[in-house]
């Protein structure tokens, strides 16, 4: 037989092919190892500080111990609702109509507009919102936060909604069409509820996406000692909470952060993985 | 034979009826017209509102940019108890900051999405770039955390070793104290690995298997393959990737603020602190007091916020070829 | 454009339709007791842009029977089909020229929506909504009519026997509709068109993703479903054709080449290119 059947590449290729093959499965066991690490040693000392305290009491004054975020807590969650209501009806509105009605130049600019926004820095969106809530109203306030989350949250909100209702196949819309509904009843009892699980995760994950952001809030809703009763007052919230704390030089305070950081990680997990669990669920239904 | 007339009686034929439009307010009450007008709003609202965004960075950041034109960007002195704004330490820190962050993320992000595209079994693949994207999840003010509490301490015990033979070097000479340049490029390259690995990793599994087919039947190895047909064939969507990871990378705000020590100077060594733009703003713009030093403040974000753009607009340009799936971040 | 007709006559000109007129007296009683046509087609072009898919098409689509459009594909046949119920106006940059009665009016007179409710039409992929099966049959009632639940119930149920399909749910009226075989999905889409009482039925390609069994379900359903609705289907299988078809007209390049009852289609057909294509000597 003759050896040129099986001729393998030169001996240096084949070192070269298992060495460079090698090192980028490294590079996988690198990445995944440190984002693991992160995540372990965020749930490690997080958990380690977290009290019962830590839900229930507004923060302790400097140097005692003991004391939570329930203020914080609170204030995340109002301004989430807020920013919620801010921005998934735009968002929503938005992918309809760049889904089922825009084409030509106005699709484009509300497309490309979009995608712009998303590229903000948030702590340029702070600044905005700033500008546009906080000056005119002389105070840092809920409502402000609420806002500059909220218009975060639009670009995600349309684009994840467009996406969805795009990958609704026309033959569902002739099928509504055809039994004499018009184009709007169609969207409304075809094309949306056929959509609704991708909607719902893509919002899902939208919320979680803003819930952690800082920077946007720290000249918005600013920070409160205290509970912030109604949306006109400064808010305490659970990221602005981490960094203040974080920065500071109080052993106390960074194990409040690390509690604070492990409840927010836990509660973005948590939503991203529920999430992802309707949209698998949507797509059992969609396909018996 | 031949044609056939048929007549039928009452039949409303004038030829102008034909194509009769709707009148609008049939159309209003069958709902086509105000869900358009309605959603139409929507749409249109965002324009509005980035419109709003620009105008308001232009319009408050007047002062700053009339006092000092383009020197803001290239003169070193921050003084507000003077009135004086120059913003070249922080533009310095935050091109540094970020091509570190890149320099160190993209070998190791490719290398990661070569691995879970071309060699790692499907379902493999699909469980760890599930954690790396949830991972692409975590808020950057948890990274700041992580940043202060392990890195610093892990990297300050590292470090002398490392200078000891390196230390010769400019950009790695000096004291470290933990806060620096390069403890917050580190800090950034972990934040946007996830990106550069999940859209690299779409991309290159869209290249067509033709492609890999041509170059193992003229006997090349796996590897060959990938790096010579593959890579390059996926160049313009990992290139899209690589500007996104930088746009974020730019704009990155709290997980920097945290680690880089925040001090107006410009350095050679990456072991010493510095201040980025992002960072700057947000530790000054409540502190702001006066008109002048808000304005300059927020001359920085026009600025932070028309590089964004401008990198943005690239990315977008480089991807529009490629179609992933955002939705799935 | 030429318009060769006055406001009370229409002008057919294609001889193919006299042969209606056979001096046999079957067919001189069928033409004096049908109140024929359902769809009369005068003079209509249709265009995709600057592709004209349909050249001066002139015909008569006769009531309460099955007509059957053939043709290669490409000739124009779907398309025709498609703006019987203006299904053509949802694809953006097309134009349609002519007209087209629906009975003794107008097509383009009726308001779309209630158009599409007395012309209904199946497509060739089925394409149950992602609902229950109860809730796609009862998807057109609950668009404009009130209905309390017992007549929604017998509403659903009529429909589902009209289409051969009620034996095989009734136990899972409440599933998803995506849960039943391809042929079930195709009769559960022929109920849900049926529910609405049309007039008239649109099937393009009805059969074409279907297995032969099912097929055949849907071919004997047609028999049935023409007693009271008047049937056009668009079918690219000559066989199908000639098995549930009572006229049928034949297609090449948008233009129709001949209408006439089925039999004499297939067995002595007046054009030579309409014998080319039945024999398949067709290019």
């Amino acid at each position: 037989m003759s050896a040129a059947v099986v001729a393998y590449p030169p001996l240096r290729r084949r070192v070269v092919n298992v060495a460079m093959l090698t090192l980028s499965g490294l590079c996988t066991l690198l990445v995944v190892g440190v984002l693991l690490t992160i995540l372990l040693y965020l749930l490690w000392n997080g958990a380690h500080s977290l009290t019962l305290h830590f839900f229930t009491q507004l923060p302790a004054p400097v140097g005692e111990p003991g004391g939570g975020v329930r203020n914080a807590i609170i204030g995340t969650l109002k301004l989430l609702s807020l920013a919620t209501l801010i921005g998934v009806p735009i968002g929503l509105l938005g992918g309809i109509y760049l889904s089922e009605f825009a084409g030509g130049w106005s699709g484009f600019a509300v497309r490309y507009t979009t995608d712009l926004l998303n590229g903000v820095p948030s702590v340029v969106m702070g600044i905005f919102v700033y500008t546009l809530v906080v000056l005119p109203m002389h105070h840092f306030s809920t409502l402000a936060g609420g806002i500059a989350l909220g218009i975060m949250m639009i670009p995600i909100a349309l684009r994840s909604t467009e996406d969805f209702l795009r990958a609704v196949p026309r033959s569902l819309r002739e099928g509504g069409l055809a039994l004499g509904a018009s184009k709007s009843e169609t969207i409304f009892t075809i094309v949306i509820p056929a959509a609704i699980y991708g909607i719902l995760t893509g919002i899902l994950l939208d919320i979680a996406r803003v819930a952690g952001e800082t920077a946007p809030l720290l000249f918005t809703a600013f920070g409160n000692q205290y509970d912030s009763p109604g949306w006109l007052q400064p808010t305490a919230s659970l990221p602005v909470v981490i960094y203040n704390y974080a920065i500071s030089p109080y052993d106390s305070w960074h194990q409040q952060a690390w509690a604070a950081g492990f409840v927010l990680l836990s509660g973005l997990l948590a939503v991203s993985v529920v999430a992802r669990l309707i949209l698998a669920r949507g797509k059992k239904l969609s396909h018996g | 034979m031949g044609n056939v007339v048929i007549s039928t009686p009452g039949m409303p034929l004038p030829s102008e009826k034909l194509f009769r439009k709707q009148t609008l307010v049939e159309r209003l009450r069958k709902g086509d017209e105000a869900i358009h007008l309605l959603t139409m709003a929507g749409g249109w609202s965002i324009i509005l509102i980035t419109g709003l965004l620009v105008h308001h960075l232009w319009e408050y950041s007047r002062i700053a940019r009339h006092q000092f034109g383009w020197h803001f960007l290239i003169t070193s002195t921050w003084d507000p108890v003077n009135g004086l704004f120059g913003a070249w330490p922080f533009v310095y820190g935050t091109v540094v900051t970020s091509l570190l962050a890149l320099i160190l993320a993209i070998p190791i992000g490719l290398g990661a999405a070569i691995f879970l595209a071309e060699l790692a079994p499907r379902s493999v693949s699909n469980a760890l770039t599930f954690l790396i994207e949830l991972l692409a999840a975590v808020p950057s003010v948890v990274y700041g955390l992580i940043g202060i509490f392990l890195l610093i301490p892990v990297l300050t015990a590292i470090m002398p070793a490392f200078q000891k033979f390196f230390g010769w070097l400019p950009i790695f000479s000096g004291t470290f104290y933990g806060v620096s340049y390069f403890s917050a490029a580190v800090i950034l390259a972990i934040m946007v690995v996830p990106f550069i690995v999940s859209i690299s990793r779409e991309v290159l599994l869209a290249v067509p298997i033709a492609q890999r087919e041509a170059m193992m039947a003229l006997g090349a190895t796996k590897w060959e393959v990938t790096w010579r047909t593959v890579v390059p064939y996926a160049r313009q969507g990992i290139m899209g990737s690589v500007f996104l990871a930088l746009a974020r990378a730019l704009g990155e705000t709290m997980a920097v603020t945290m680690v880089i020590g925040n001090v107006a100077q410009v350095s050679t060594s990456l072991m010493a602190p510095g201040y980025t733009i992002a960072a700057v703003i947000a530790n000054e713009f409540t502190e702001a007091t006066g008109d002048l030093y808000l304005h300059a403040l927020i001359e920085l974000g026009l600025v932070l916020f028309a590089v964004t753009m401008i990198i943005n607009a690239l990315a977008r340009l480089l991807m529009l070829s490629v179609r992933t799936d955002e939705v799935a971040l | 454009m030429a318009r060769s007709f006055s406001a009370n006559a229409v002008q057919i000109r294609r001889p193919d339709i006299d042969r209606f007129a056979h001096s046999d007296a079957a067919a001189e009683r069928e033409r004096n007791q049908l109140p024929w046509p359902q769809f009369t087609v005068a003079d209509l072009n249709f265009f995709y842009g600057n592709h004209q898919a349909l050249k001066n098409i002139n015909l008569i689509v006769p009531n309460r029977r099955v007509t059957a459009f053939i043709g290669p594909s490409g000739c124009g046949k779907t398309t025709l089909l498609r703006t019987f119920n203006r299904m053509n106006e949802t694809v953006p940059n097309t134009r349609v020229e002519g007209r087209i009665r629906l009975g003794e009016h107008d097509l383009f007179s009726y308001p779309v929506t209630t158009l599409r409710r007395v012309v209904g039409m199946v497509f060739q992929k089925p394409a149950p909504f992602p609902k229950s099966i109860f809730d796609n049959v009862a998807y057109g009632l609950r668009l404009e009519h009130r209905l309390n639940k017992r007549e929604m119930a017998e509403k659903v149920e009529q429909s589902l026997r009209r289409a051969a399909l009620w034996d095989e749910v009734k136990d899972k009226l409440h599933q998803s509709a995506n849960g039943i075989s391809g042929g079930q999905q195709q009769r559960l889409c022929i109920a849900r068109a049926l529910a609405v009482d049309p007039e008239v039925l649109l099937l393009d390609e009805p059969c074409s993703a279907l297995d032969p069994i099912s097929t055949a379900k849907i071919e004997d359903l047609l028999f049935e479903l023409k007693e009271f609705c008047t049937i056009v289907i668009v079918t690219h299988n000559m066989l199908q054709a000639a098995r549930v078809a009572d006229y049928v007209g034949f297609f090449l390049n948008g233009e129709l080449i001949e209408l006439n009852r089925a039999k004499h289609i297939f067995q002595n057909p007046d054009q030579q290119q309409t014998q080319d294509y039945i024999t398949g000597r067709f290019g």
